[in-house]
């Protein structure tokens, strides 16, 4: 696990750089092998991202959860934890939210958003401690009892949704009040009604929450301790159990906000879904990729999201399956953990500059 | 309703229950028997589920081009190889990375679950004509009735009467506690795991026996994806698998990396999701919320590795790559 760690802290830029066009080209490569024409896709994929003010707002819509989950599977990294369950920690922050957003009524705007943003935070940061508790005090491995909680979050709140906010004839709950409502309505109306939503800026908020907490703070310098050398932070003594419950909690609290604004500020209800929505997953790839840093982070999750928001368009236009952009994902992250591969194609850029320094 | 026919009624369900449960298990022990192999020579294999699901989709596949071409009763058989063959392609992406490339073995196997996802359905749009699951398939695997056997009272229903898949997954377990426990193969394999560079200064070579393992991993795994599809969707998209392969992973965990332990393990889980309609036959559980009964599996799961089995010891050199330079 350390060497997780160590692949995610490596302060290289080139790598992530190389290995997001090597991944675009084994798309291309994969859709030459389908029988599409990549440049076509390519181009229409862009073409969705950018085509239109509407477009812009919704690729940013897209964008914002994976920049929280990346933070949260990052925050976990850091302090030598695998977080694969921020899917499960979204799902119950988007059911804390949807809860409040409902149940609660005749509060201002001021107040009951707040309430419901804050519920569905500790709704996902409980369920990040979780994890965090049975591996500090059972040592069951984290990256399984994530994956189970996953699926046990799915089906409880699909519980919590059927029975007591179900719509009557709806495979979904009630709308929230208004007054839980995180929608910039002037903003979504000027971008031609994209769900445009104040979670945007909450969420490049955390990611400074997220440098200042872990470095400019004693508890973060704790928690990293104890990611960097778990021995040698409890000879140092420092409360390692203590330590791993309260990171899963914090990044539970950071996937637990992706799935609040998912509710609150672009759908206003919350489905009973057969699978969960895949954020999670994908902040894996976000915060490798961001090499676990809240910059590289956002511009990963900018990546990622707007790809991802693209690839409709590529069915769409170029009538290529979307299913390819997880392959370009999938590549990319292969690339960057593989740094050797990447190394290897570089070495004839390497043997050149050393030449032309020689000359 | 004399006492004699409740007895009856329910061992009849009983064994219904057992019989289930073997379905459900299968795919479990191949995954879990997969990821044995894997992790005992030292490489976690996380990504059983993607292995799981690129054999599904091939089995899917491979089944279904050979019933076009008539091949009747035989189809599924097809569909059994072209799935270890296509999982094995993967498990190979994996090794590569791993063992080669060094790369982390719990990001290569994400990639592993990621690429398994978009390739096979992307695969399926392009086969099919942008059709979101496989063709169903006419001809997939009946269960077997063991001669003379299966006529035994509730036993014979509970426990010989099952797909022959279930009996390759059985066989294949003794056959996996033979080779790593009797064999020279075996001992080269779990020392590679335990001291990799014992293992290196002895002449065991160290890299070539990963690969192999890996590759191993990749072939029982791509089996118990097939295994869902030719015994109990009939066809492949992309919820077919839904969370199998992680399953498999815990059975693995929780039986200790032992062939044996683990198929426990596995029983125990597809037990779990048998319950699930056995449970609606009976007045005081039939009100159970269905959402519960879905969670049980999961739910036990984390209660059993939280619980009494006491910590379970992985193989020393496990998620570490082998580094001939390092000291």
């Amino acid at each position: 696990m350390n060497k997780v760690v160590r692949v995610f802290t490596s302060d290289s830029a080139i790598n992530p750089i190389v290995a997001i066009i090597l991944g675009l080209l084994f798309g291309a490569l994969v859709m030459l092998a389908g029988g599409y024409n990549p440049i076509e896709a390519y181009s229409s994929l862009f073409a969705r991202i950018f085509g239109s003010s509407y477009d812009i707002g919704e690729a940013i819509r897209a964008i914002t959860p994976l920049i929280l989950t990346g933070l949260s599977v990052a925050f976990a990294f850091r302090t030598g934890l695998f977080n694969i369950g921020a899917e499960g920690q979204v799902v119950m922050g988007m059911t804390g939210a949807t809860l409040i957003g409902v149940k609660v009524t005749g509060l201002p705007w001021i107040i009951h958003a707040p309430l419901a943003v804050i519920v569905g935070a500790l709704f996902g940061g409980l369920w990040g401690a979780i994890a965090g508790y049975l591996k500090a005090k059972r040592g069951v491995n984290e990256v399984i009892t994530t994956i189970m909680l996953n699926w046990i979050a799915l089906f409880l709140s699909n519980y919590i949704v059927n029975a007591f906010l179900l719509e009557p004839k709806q495979q979904r709950s009630y709308m929230i009040q208004d007054s839980a409502s995180l929608s910039i309505d002037w903003l979504s109306n000027l971008l031609n009604h994209a769900r445009v939503h104040w979670g945007t800026l909450i969420a490049l908020l955390a990611a400074v929450a997220f440098y200042i907490i872990l470095m400019k703070t004693k508890q973060g310098f704790e928690l990293r301790a104890v990611g960097h050398n778990i021995d040698a932070a409890k000879y140092a003594g420092m409360n390692v159990n203590r330590n791993m419950i309260k990171a899963m909690f914090i990044s539970g609290i950071f996937a637990g906000l992706a799935g609040v604004f998912e509710i609150l500020g672009v759908f206003h209800y919350q489905v009973v879904a057969a699978a969960s929505p895949g954020y999670g997953f994908d902040g894996v790839a976000v915060s490798l990729l961001g090499a676990n840093n809240p910059v590289g982070i956002v511009l990963g999750a900018a990546l990622f999201g707007g790809l991802t928001y693209g690839s409709a368009g590529m069915s769409f236009g170029a009538d290529v399956p979307p299913e390819i952009i997880r392959i370009v994902i999938g590549s990319v992250i292969f690339f960057v953990a593989t740094q050797g591969i990447v190394k290897w194609i570089l070495i004839p850029f390497y043997g050149k500059r050393k030449k032309e320094r020689a000359s | 309703m004399d006492l004699l026919s409740m007895i009856n009624a329910f061992l009849t369900k009983f064994s219904e229950l057992i019989n289930t449960t073997l379905v459900y298990s299968t795919a479990l022990i191949f995954g879990a028997l997969g990821g044995i192999f894997s992790e005992r020579s030292g490489v976690v294999n996380i990504g059983i589920e993607g292995l799981m699901v690129s054999g599904a989709f091939a089995s899917a596949v491979g089944a279904y081009y050979a019933e076009e071409a008539n091949m009747g009763m035989w189809s599924p058989w097809i569909g059994l190889l072209t799935a270890m063959v296509f999982a094995l392609i993967f498990a190979l992406i994996h090794a590569v990375a791993t063992i080669t490339f060094k790369a982390d073995q719990v990001i290569s196997g994400v990639v592993i679950n990621f690429l398994a996802a978009g390739v096979t359905v992307y695969l399926v749009k392009v086969l099919f004509n942008g059709a979101g699951q496989t063709e169903t398939l006419n001809n997939v695997f009946g269960k077997w009735e063991i001669p003379l056997l299966s006529k035994i009272p509730y036993i014979g229903y509970a426990f010989f009467t099952a797909y022959p898949t279930t009996y390759i997954a059985l066989i294949l377990v003794a056959v996996t506690w033979f080779v790593l426990f009797k064999t020279p193969f075996g001992l080269r394999l779990r020392s590679v795991g335990e001291h990799p560079s014992a293992a290196d200064t002895v002449g065991i070579k160290v890299k070539r026996i990963r690969y192999i393992a890996v590759l191993i991993s990749g072939i029982f795994a791509g089996l118990g994806g097939a295994t869902i599809t030719l015994t109990t969707t009939s066809s492949f998209s992309h919820n077919t698998i839904s969370g199998q392969g992680f399953i498999a992973m815990a059975a693995m965990i929780f039986g200790k990396w032992h062939p044996v332990g683990a198929m426990g393990a596995a029983v125990f889980f597809g037990m779990a999701q048998a319950l699930n309609n056995f449970m609606r036959l009976f007045d005081f559980s039939k009100n159970i919320p269905q959402e519960f009964l879905y969670m049980l599996p999961y739910v036990l799961t984390i209660l059993v590795l939280a619980g009494a089995v006491g910590r379970a010891k992985a193989p020393s050199a496990l998620g570490e790559p082998y580094d001939p330079g390092k000291r």
